[in-house]
């Protein structure tokens, strides 16, 4: 029965166990063979892979359009630097607190406005993401420091016996959340939630019509994104131990926006091939220095002529994802 | 009062630069459905090919066609110039992905607006640039009491002639109901007989030739241009065209001076530093009222 209700295929740690226990224990082994810098790269990897992977809940699994993510990676970060540096709230305490705190503010700010479609939600993220930059840049209650930021963030530790103080720890932290993270959204995918999301990305007049409130499911979906991408800053806030606005603009958005789009929508290996792209390219073509960037928006160019349905679409409803992308419905046929 | 109408001037002066560029974003939404990012960009190349030219061909320019005659050249020239940037922009990174449908192309368009910038750090270097003050106007006017100065003066019957010849282009003649019939359903508009690819070589000449245009005139206004400018402004533009309807061409205009108008005066009345943030508040708040924008119509989903 559970076989008829998921059509897709066995999933691909059951088919090919072999390959992802050898990727898996690349992961494990490669802090060891390289030097710091190399093992910092890794790090921003996986930063942008999980904010890829929130926003992916978003984007990719509802067809929700936000280029204001980096906002709640913002309040994330944030969060931590204030009550860490205000209060002295040790950092892993202060995990979920940020991530509570993203979810919470997206569920305040986007109840009103769910009921938008298509690109009026993306400009209504896109101006939320603006507004809360422009808020910390103005230092609300000296709170948050102005266009310098908090800085002074503590390491992350277990009392005195554990300090998180060097990149190969923040390595294993981010990529043990990173981890986690895939383990929970790759059953939220089969669950009955992540079937609803897919279904009104496909067509959300027929799910409504099916019972599914669409309106929760989406603001659930926010809430969620909101939360992983909180967490994600409060790895960001700890690491660099300093947070400012300039880390939070629209283009980190449009990076993140970027990630699940040349990964391929809804898939969890097309977001880490999409957050290896943004974070490891301009490193990979630093000796080209001025080029690079020009080589970069090329690439971008070049992998969605060539591969528009991202680098590693996801299977399942396969067929159905090509509606999606003809647009709404309306006028593209 | 006097305040109020300085400021109200100022801000239709702002909201026309906003208007101009978001006319570019709503034609190519209308027509294709599609966010152009780069068309941020557009302005910024233009603003930069008007100050190549005022400076390098300035001496030479005003003595064969005046002082005015310089600036008019450098319009031009940045407006032709993107143009054509635009038609070979479309043609090599927007046709060949239009047929995988609508997100891949949007990320096409941010990789396109991460070269162009690149491009012009790599051209003009990554810092400010002024445009030479002695070319440009500063005489001052006092009308009725309030006090407003030359430029803003061609700036504005400039930006209202170019919207009213463009309203009159899309409202009152055939080629214009070509356009709209595009932008309302693009497969019937073309059964119907209508060259797809002209309406789309129009939105794609236009629409950054008027981002250039724009671009000159900010410029001069400002008299510094960045080559990071065009993210900002575009991020206005989009949202004035949003605030005015996406894809209506008329909409994006009210849209843009309302933007400026209501940004000057929240810089003037609520706090210069929290302006933008009144201003996409007050987006927000209409996009919650009326959720298709101040002049968009509504669509109703096809099942």
């Amino acid at each position: 029965m559970e076989q008829a209700l998921s059509p897709e295929k066995k999933s691909f740690l059951k088919s090919q166990p072999l390959v992802v226990s050898v990727f898996v224990a690349a992961f494990i082994v490669y802090p060891f063979l390289v030097s710091d810098y190399f093992i910092d790269i890794a790090f921003f990897f996986g930063i942008y892979a999980l904010l890829g992977l929130s926003l992916n809940i978003v984007l990719g699994e509802v067809g929700l359009f936000d280029l204001g993510h980096a906002g709640f990676y913002a309040i994330g970060a944030y969060t931590t630097a204030i009550l860490n540096t205000k209060f002295g709230i040790p950092i892993l305490v202060l995990i979920p607190i940020s991530a509570l705190a993203a979810a919470l503010f997206a569920y305040i700010v986007f109840s009103p406005v769910i009921h938008l479609q298509g690109d009026y939600l993306l400009i209504v993220t896109l101006g939320m993401g603006e507004i809360i930059r422009q808020a910390l840049i103005n230092n609300p209650f000296d709170l948050t420091g102005g266009p310098n930021g908090v800085f002074g963030i503590d390491f992350p530790k277990i009392g005195e016996y554990f300090v998180c103080d060097s990149s190969i720890e923040y390595y294993f932290l981010i990529w043990a959340i990173v981890g986690l993270s895939i383990v929970g959204l790759k059953s939220l995918q089969n669950s009955r939630i992540g079937r609803a999301w897919n279904y009104i990305r496909e067509d959300e007049v027929a799910a409504n019509a099916n019972g599914i409130d669409s309106r929760s499911y989406k603001l659930l979906a926010f809430v969620l994104g909101a939360g992983l991408a909180g967490i994600a800053g409060n790895v960001y806030a700890c690491k660099l131990m300093v947070v400012s606005p300039e880390s939070f603009t629209f283009w980190e958005s449009c990076l993140m926006f970027c990630i699940v789009l040349i990964g391929g929508m809804g898939s969890i290996p097309g977001v880490l091939i999409g957050a290896a792209f943004i974070s490891l390219f301009p490193e990979i073509f630093r000796p080209f220095a001025m080029y690079r960037m020009l080589i970069f928006g090329s690439a971008m160019i070049l992998m969605m002529m060539f591969r528009p349905g991202g680098a590693w679409p996801r299977k399942r409803g396969a067929v159905a994802f090509r509606s999606l992308l003809e647009g709404t419905g309306r006028t593209d046929a | 009062m006097q305040v109020i109408l300085e400021q109200i001037i100022n801000g239709l002066t702002i909201g026309s630069f906003y208007a101009l560029i978001a006319l570019g974003y709503t034609m190519v939404y209308g027509v294709l459905k599609l966010i152009n990012f780069a068309h941020g960009d557009f302005f910024t190349f233009g603003s930069y090919l008007g100050y190549t030219v005022l400076v390098f061909a300035a001496a030479f320019l005003t003595i064969h066609f005046g002082l005015w005659g310089a600036i008019l050249v450098a319009v031009i020239a940045a407006a032709i110039s993107i143009a054509l940037i635009g038609v070979v922009v479309e043609r090599l990174a927007y046709r060949p992905v239009y047929r995988a449908g609508r997100l891949p192309v949007v990320v096409s368009a941010l990789g396109t607006s991460i070269f162009l910038q690149n491009a012009i750090m790599m051209i003009w270097g990554p810092r400010f640039q002024a445009y030479p003050s002695e070319l440009i106007p500063n005489a001052k006017l006092m009308l009725g009491g309030i006090q407003v100065s030359l430029l803003q003066v061609i700036i504005l019957v400039m930006s209202f002639l170019l919207m009213g010849t463009l309203y009159f282009i899309v409202q009152k003649t055939t080629f214009g109901a070509a356009i709209r019939a595009t932008a309302h359903d693009r497969s019937t508009a073309s059964l119907m007989g209508i060259n797809i690819n002209k309406v789309i070589f129009f939105v794609f000449t236009l629409g950054p030739a008027l981002g250039a245009l724009t671009g000159v005139m900010v410029g001069m206004y400002y008299r510094q241009i960045s080559f990071t400018m065009g993210w900002n402004y575009g991020l206005k533009a989009f949202t004035a065209s949003v605030l005015g309807g996406i894809g209506n061409i008329p909409g994006a205009m009210v849209g843009g001076l309302i933007l400026g108008v209501l940004e000057m005066l929240g810089a003037a009345y609520i706090s210069a530093a929290w302006k933008d943030v009144f201003v996409f508040i007050i987006l927000i708040l209409v996009l919650i009222f009326r959720p298709t924008g101040i002049l968009g119509e509504k669509v109703a989903e096809k099942v």
